[in-house]
């Protein structure tokens, strides 16, 4: 266990377990196979197109476990389309020996934008139980490991507590109400898998600042302003794009996995 | 005049419940009557349009009859109208959770003898200068203020809670403790606000006994059912049925947990004498289970077919009355009456292109702090609340295999009694005792061989 990658996947496959075994809505077996298998599969298959000497199934791996808990969709063959979507972004869309799009997120955006009569999330499929102990682990085990870019998921639900918080105040709502939105499982992935991802954000720490607190105000403005459910996705989607303008400005040199 | 106030969502239904036979196999129903503070709101959604048909089952004097609901837009009269109760309480029968039986067969003869069952049932006065002097000196708006049947409409926008508050106090509507803080939130929200009352000559005058349903037609991206305001006066937790018909698929919220509701066990047959009784206690104890922080799922199905039906299918023109505005457009053909009397329609694509969804939320200010906010999925899984009675082979069956069979009865009433008291937490020997006075007792075998023969021919 030598790689923050490695309890990144133990987490998501005991969340994944976790719904399998009490949530009304899980994912199918057959939904989480061909997605998982998919997204290894293309892996290896641009690692020999790009003859790039690694045979590394970690990432993809995080990858497909993100999407098998988040994506939803009532056309099986699209998860395994997913994974295919995903990988393709993380090997196509390159700049500066970075991919641009994080995969997962990537993948459920481009389905909810060009198959929204098939494609959905369900933010809502939590517990508050599994909640706590769910954002207890990710943030324990990130912080012990000081996986390289913990940063950007604490500056993100920073930024978000703070807008959901500012939210309350000026609507005179009580406290309840924000704590109540931020018990969301889908935020946590999100916030520990997906922003965080070290391949999709800025090099420089002041950048990863900015990168995270644009996505929290982009998807407040999504979510609350145009209704959209699945704002904070969408949000990281946009940012995205606008990483290698911020490693232009703030240079830093670019992240490597590597044994802690 | 003090009129008490009566927000959206804790209007009480206290309808009773009926025995209706339906198709001369009707054994119970557990439909909303059943929930003493259940109220029922039907939303239709396609795009950003939405229809909302509340039913008003208020049992007080009419008089003191009055809702503000919040709303996204502005609602003119045309966007008004008064629904149909009979077709929301035919949609509530129809979704509602079943009691199916089957019978054993002769254990010697394998022919297998299948049986269905389903449950079925069942301002201008405010218009004079003054009052809108008045509202507006309060920093309140009329946008609209129009009658509708026996319902009397305004449609507020306000800048201050406080104004809007001191001006429903003064128009006579007494507003629950805490209200202000809630109004304030939803004007900075943007959202305006439908408050109805009822006009008594009308409504003595239009022969009706009950509040007739309201229904409101708009255009918003805000998809959402405000329960805020009806949680502030509430003495405890109150019910709600919503029923969601899509183009699309099941509806979630999207800030709240599902669950679906426990479904498809066996269960002694004695249940199906008190089914209403059952399915309470059933409730009571999943909402338990889950803190009363979820919504239940009770049924999500194509609306085109049902198995079993728990009521007549309903016509497409009931449908299009509750909002289904789309119905039958994609396929291009006019709304072709759906086939009545069948029990059991077969998935053919057919002239129905909706999926209905029945949510039952208990809740309280505490567990649903905030309003349900609401999503379309494109999830067509179908589900249903179905409860399944297994009666055993009452003829006398004499053969080798008769033998295991009786043998197999045995722990198969423990468990349908086990079963039965996991869901409501029953005691498991009142149920022993209750099965035991069905014929279901745990020495059928001996029963049987000792039963007069005259018994069984009476019987037949």
């Amino acid at each position: 266990m030598n790689d923050a990658r490695h309890f990144q996947i133990l987490i998501l496959s005991s969340l994944l377990l976790f719904l399998v075994l009490w949530s009304d809505f899980a994912p199918s077996f057959a939904a989480v196979v061909l997605v998982v298998l998919s997204t290894l599969c293309m892996q290896f298959l641009f690692l020999k197109i790009f003859k790039i000497p690694s045979l590394d199934f970690r990432s993809p791996l995080i990858t497909s476990l993100s999407l098998a808990l988040l994506f939803k969709t009532n056309l099986i063959w699209l998860y395994p389309l997913a994974g295919v979507v995903a990988m393709s972004g993380k090997f196509l869309i390159r700049y500066n020996n970075k991919h641009l799009f994080n995969p997962a997120n990537a993948a459920i955006v481009l389905g909810l934008i060009l198959m929204p009569d098939h494609v959905w999330i369900s933010p809502g499929q939590w517990g508050n139980a599994i909640w706590l102990a769910f954002a207890l682990v990710c943030f324990a085990v990130l912080v012990l490991n000081k996986a390289g870019r913990v940063d950007m998921a604490l500056f993100f639900l920073g930024s978000w507590v703070f807008l959901l918080f500012a939210r309350a105040l000026w609507l005179g709502d009580p406290l309840s109400i924000p704590i109540h939105n931020l018990q969301s499982g889908a935020l946590l992935i999100f916030a520990f898998f997906m922003i965080s991802d070290p391949m999709t954000t800025p090099n420089h720490r002041w950048g990863r600042l900015l990168f995270a607190f644009a996505v929290a105000v982009i998807a407040y403005i999504l979510q609350y302003v145009f209704q959209v459910r699945e704002a904070i996705f969408y949000a990281l989607f946009m940012v995205c794009i606008t990483t290698p303008i911020i490693d232009l400005i703030l240079k830093d040199k670019i992240y490597q996995w590597r044994k802690v | 005049m003090t009129k008490f106030l009566f927000t959206i969502l804790m209007l009480v239904t206290f309808i009773p419940s009926h025995a209706n036979a339906f198709c001369g196999f009707y054994v119970a129903k557990a439909d909303a009557g059943l929930f003493n503070e259940a109220s029922k709101v039907v939303m239709s959604r396609e795009g950003e349009r939405t229809v909302m048909t509340m039913v008003n089952d208020f049992k007080g004097d009419t008089k003191d009859f009055a809702i503000v609901i919040p709303v996204p837009t502005v609602i003119k009269k045309s966007q008004v109208n008064i629904g149909d109760i009979k077709i929301i309480d035919h949609l509530d029968a129809y979704t509602a959770p079943r009691l199916v039986e089957y019978f054993d067969s002769d254990p010697c003869q394998q022919i297998y003898m299948e049986m269905d069952m389903a449950a079925g049932n069942a301002p201008m006065a405010m218009k004079s200068r003054r009052v809108e002097e008045s509202a507006r000196a309060l920093g309140v708006t009329i946008e609209e203020s129009f009658s509708v049947g026996e319902y009397d409409i305004l449609i507020l926008s306000a800048k201050e809670s406080d104004g809007l508050n001191k001006w429903l106090n003064q128009e006579g509507y007494k507003l629950p403790k805490g209200a202000e803080k809630v109004l304030k939130s939803y004007i900075k929200q943007d959202m305006k606000f439908f408050v109805a009352k009822v006009n008594l000559d009308k409504f003595e005058s239009s022969g009706y006994t009950y509040l007739r349903p309201l229904q409101v037609a708009y255009e918003s991206p805000k998809f959402m059912l405000p329960v805020r305001l009806g949680t502030l006066n509430a003495k405890g937790p109150q019910d709600l049925l919503l029923f969601t018909l899509t183009k699309t698929g099941r509806v979630e919220p999207t800030n709240y947990r599902t669950t679906k509701i426990p479904t498809g066990d066996n269960i002694p047959l004695f249940v199906a004498d008190e089914f209403g009784e059952f399915y309470k206690a059933m409730f009571d104890t999943a909402v338990k289970k889950e803190k009363m922080k979820t919504v239940m799922l009770e049924y999500a199905w194509d609306m085109a077919w049902c198995d079993p039906c728990a009521a007549d299918p309903i016509p497409a023109k009931d449908l299009r009355k509750m909002g289904v505005w789309w119905l039958n457009q994609e396929h291009g053909k006019p709304g072709r009456p759906v086939p009545m009397n069948r029990r059991i329609m077969p998935p053919q694509g057919g002239p129905v292109n909706a999926f209905v969804t029945r949510m039952h939320i208990r809740y309280t200010a505490d567990s649903f702090p905030e309003d349900i906010m609401l999503q379309v999925t494109e999830d067509r899984e179908n589900f249903q609340g179905r409860y399944v009675m297994q009666h055993p082979f009452k003829g006398k069956a004499q053969c080798e295999a008769a033998g295991s069979y009786y043998d197999g009865l045995k722990p198969r009433f423990d468990k349908e009694a086990k079963t039965l008291a996991n869901l409501t937490g029953w005691d498991v020997n009142d149920i022993r005792r209750k099965m035991a006075k069905n014929g279901q007792s745990s020495n059928i075998k001996d029963d049987i061989k000792n039963e007069p023969w005259w018994e069984n021919m009476w019987n037949q």
